[in-house]
């Protein structure tokens, strides 16, 4: 019975074509550096879950904003679990994503044909250190608030537009109730749509062109 | 391949596979469980309240006569404190101090308030002419069950309920 049920799918959506294209693609002897980029995958992926859960109790409001992490935190079953889970993980999310760039690098993985892998490789770090930056504003304490007054400083220092861009990203010249529900929206919308779709190109190019082979001594 | 070679013992795929989705239903589950309580909590958590709430000396409740007293309760919701108000009516049969009864003014059809109505002996909610008697029985209208009651004690003289209903 599943096996025709299977059939049946198999013929219309081609799944033993997408599997073996996607997990049984041929690829070279590599070494545990090569799992630097599921790794991330796996971390996107667990944000996303745990990041969807945490909107279920966070309100993006500078009155509500620290009380309703203080209630995911000590009111509720496994908030702790999750909003840890969320935290822990974005840090680690970075370092990853900062390994699996260098194993590239020094293996020499971005040469041809793979530039756009790594091009779009490169995006994906600075969406990734982009919701870093967004989401560290969103408990609203005191360490999220100068850590976001000191960043979007640094982004007005730069010559001529500085204070316009300051402004836009503060919503106005003060952190306000402004800059907190635009990072919100920046953490949980924009940014991870465009992480999600440049994953998608990232790996089609990864299925389409595989994967380089660890340099050898006389290459 | 060219021929299958039978082995008696477990093939390293079929090995791998088997790990692979052990691990894999042992990491769902660790996520998965503790992901459905933090949904649920809120709903599994107690919403009963032990305190007592004066209603006054029990001299200020004539007999026979329902007679409505208001209180309000401040609920932590959560992030949120909210203080709701109950409306209640005291009806007292006889002068012995536990012959009464403490109903809720909130109509059971859909929470409107309900008033007592000297000239037809009932409770009247505005909003949908529902119509309950003296004991609070649905007389008429939408209302699915009769008016809910409050638990009640009297001590030294003073009247006290405990401001969750009690199952109808």
């Amino acid at each position: 019975m599943a096996e025709k049920i299977f059939t049946w799918l198999d013929e219309r959506l081609a799944l033993e074509t997408i599997y073996g294209a996607v997990l049984d693609r041929k690829v070279p002897k590599v070494n545990w550096w090569f799992t630097l980029g599921s790794a991330s995958l796996f971390l996107f992926v667990m944000q996303g879950i745990t990041g969807i859960f945490l909107t279920m109790y966070y309100v993006p409001d500078p009155q509500k904003a620290y009380d309703s992490i203080e209630y995911i935190m000590n009111g509720l079953a496994f908030g702790w679990l999750i909003r840890g889970i969320h935290h822990w993980g974005a840090s680690l999310m970075v370092l990853v994503v900062f390994l699996h760039m260098l194993r590239t690098f020094f293996y020499g993985a971005y040469k041809y044909p793979r530039e756009m892998t790594w091009i779009t490789g490169v995006l994906l770090l600075l969406l990734t250190l982009g919701m870093g930056f967004t989401g560290y504003l969103l408990p609203w304490n005191q360490r999220a608030y100068w850590a976001t007054t000191v960043g979007t400083a640094i982004a007005g220092s730069v010559p001529f537009v500085g204070d316009f861009i300051l402004q836009v990203m503060r919503g106005g010249t003060d952190l306000s109730a402004l800059t907190l529900t635009r990072f919100f929206s920046a953490h949980i919308w924009m940014l991870p749509a465009a992480l999600a779709g440049l994953i998608g190109v990232h790996m089609y190019l990864i299925i389409r062109l595989g994967i380089s082979h660890v340099p050898k001594e006389d290459e | 391949m060219a021929e299958k070679v039978k082995s008696p013992h477990m093939g390293r795929r079929e090995f791998t596979k088997i790990v692979t989705a052990f691990l894999g239903t042992v990491m769902g589950a660790i996520v998965g469980i503790p992901i459905i309580g933090y949904v649920i909590d809120p709903a599994l958590q107690s919403q009963e309240s032990d305190d007592w709430i004066s209603l006054g000396p029990l001299e200020n409740y004539p007999i026979g006569i329902p007679t409505p007293f208001t209180f309000t309760q401040t609920k932590v919701n959560g992030w949120e404190r909210t203080t709701l108000s109950y409306g209640t009516y005291v009806l007292r049969y006889s002068e012995t101090e536990n012959d009464l009864k403490v109903l809720s003014s909130r109509c059971t059809h859909l929470s409107c308030r309900v008033t007592w109505k000297e000239e037809t002996e009932s409770y009247d909610c505005p909003c949908h002419d529902a119509k309950f008697d003296i004991e609070g029985e649905v007389l008429y209208g939408p209302p699915p069950h009769p008016l809910d009651e409050y638990a009640h004690k009297v001590e030294e003289g003073v009247l006290f309920i405990n401001p969750t209903p009690l199952e109808a």
